[in-house]
């Protein structure tokens, strides 16, 4: 079968395997997250149903899904932890943590690097700059 | 086109509109946020017919079998009558049959009801006295008994309620009683998962209905309960589940006293010491697959969700029922 021009590719959420594999990195993810004592007092007065939905909102946006987060949310929604002194350093924790996640489901490299491109694109609004 | 009745509303829906869709439209206030079904702000019930499966799509199994669902993502397969998670049902009345001392500050309190009553071991009622003065209490048996229900009431410094349960209330009084709630109880369907119980205090009243539902359905994985008090007074039923333990082989149980200067009492009367959920946790390495229930006091509660999830415990897995130690359960 040969390619038409109108042939799309497939995007990076399809290639990722769409919302079965954020179900599936969202739950390594943010055990990583709790279990990492440089970051985990950030999350010590949240209700954990909510905050994986959280995180599986991220996620979805990060694996180039459909999603409705804008700079602001991730202004407004990390405020709070500014003020409790969130910074790079965290920033870079949480990095990690994702780029961990992935290898653990085997996601190529490749994918992988377009992930934390996208994640680190809210870095300056998550932390307030 | 279909009909919602919420309260004395009744509201059209067509068929390309989520019930959410329809409610916004009818200018209906309900909680809502993501509307895809991520964030669960639009939890709704039915109180009729079940909820289509999409509907329900990541709730957790107690609250799907209670028709819970989300406003956000039902398209709705026929009529249906809904209710927001907090609006109450009927009242039923109830007579006290029994009141007894299980230790000096723990009371069982066991009411007859007479009208229909649906209803899981570990979920909870509100109990209202005469001028309306309300509190909820755990439910500590399992509803394969015959319109009983079993409260373990525990005297409060300054509760209101508890101190006229346990000082004034009668055998043979009246009291109210609202439908049962809750999503901390057993289902069964996974027979063979191995199940962690942990509660401080009378945060065993809903694993002690728990864990005998679970036997009589014929729950077949291990079962494990730790039980713990600062002091001796707070635990109860020891003589009671240690005889479970002897009749049935796969379950377990650790009673444990966290006070100090009682080494001796403890080790008198077998008990472990340390705090309930630290003994097991440190003694369960890998929570993967498991099934966990916590009750009692919320720090003990918190704390333990948060470590059986970090130990590989799903978090659809893990059932709370925290006890407000405020005025709430005074």
């Amino acid at each position: 079968m040969s390619e038409t021009p109108e042939t799309k590719s497939a995007t990076l959420f399809e290639q990722l395997g769409g919302a079965g594999a954020v179900d599936a990195a969202v739950d390594i993810f943010y055990r990583k997250v709790l279990a990492d004592y440089r970051i985990n007092r950030f999350f010590d007065n949240v209700d954990m149903e909510k905050q994986a939905a959280k995180q599986k909102a991220f996620l979805t946006m990060a694996f180039g899904g459909p999603h409705n987060y804008t700079g602001e949310d991730m202004r407004k929604g990390h405020e709070n932890l500014v003020r409790m002194g969130l910074d790079d350093s965290h920033f870079d924790a949480v990095m990690e943590h994702l780029g961990a996640t992935l290898q653990e489901l085997n996601v190529p490299q490749a994918l992988i690097a377009q992930v934390a491109a996208i994640a680190e694109s809210t870095r300056n609004d998550v932390l307030g700059r | 086109m279909l009909n919602i009745k919420l309260g004395e509303s009744k509201i059209p829906c067509q068929a390309n509109e989520s019930v959410l869709d329809a409610l916004l439209k009818a200018n209906i206030q309900i909680p809502y946020g993501c509307q895809q079904g991520v964030c669960q702000s639009c939890l709704m019930r039915s109180l009729d017919t079940t909820p289509p499966v999409s509907a329900q799509a990541g709730l957790k199994d107690t609250l799907q079998k209670q028709n819970y669902f989300l406003a956000c993502l039902c398209h709705p397969e026929q009529d249906m009558t809904i209710a927001l998670p907090e609006q109450q049902g009927a009242l039923l009345n109830a007579s006290v049959i029994k009141k007894q001392l299980l230790t000096p500050e723990i009371l069982r309190l066991v009411l007859q009801y007479d009208a229909p009553l649906t209803f899981f071991a570990g979920q909870f009622v509100n109990l209202q006295r005469f001028d309306g003065l309300m509190r909820s209490y755990s439910i500590a048996n399992s509803p394969q008994q015959d319109k009983v229900l079993e409260f373990h009431i525990r005297r409060l410094p300054n509760g209101q309620f508890s101190n006229w349960v346990h000082d004034e209330l009668e055998h043979g009084a009246q009291l109210t009683l609202t439908e049962a709630q809750g999503s901390c109880h057993y289902l069964p369907g996974r027979m063979e998962q191995p199940l962690l119980l942990i509660g401080t205090g009378s945060g065993l009243a809903p694993l002690y209905g728990i864990i005998n539902d679970a036997l009589a359905q014929g729950h077949t994985g291990a079962i494990h309960l730790y039980h713990g008090s600062r002091n001796h007074d707070g635990l109860y039923l020891v003589d009671e589940i240690r005889g479970l333990t002897k009749q049935f082989d796969n379950f377990n149980y650790t009673a444990c006293l966290s006070g100090a200067c009682i080494a001796e009492q403890a080790i008198e009367a077998n008990y472990a010491q340390g705090r309930a959920h630290d003994l097991a946790l440190n003694t369960i390495q890998n929570l993967k697959g498991w099934r966990i229930y916590l009750c009692g006091h919320p720090e003990m509660v918190n704390q333990s969700k948060r470590a059986a999830y970090i130990k590989g415990a799903s978090l659809s897995d893990i059932y709370t029922d925290a006890f407000l130690v405020g005025n709430h359960n005074g």
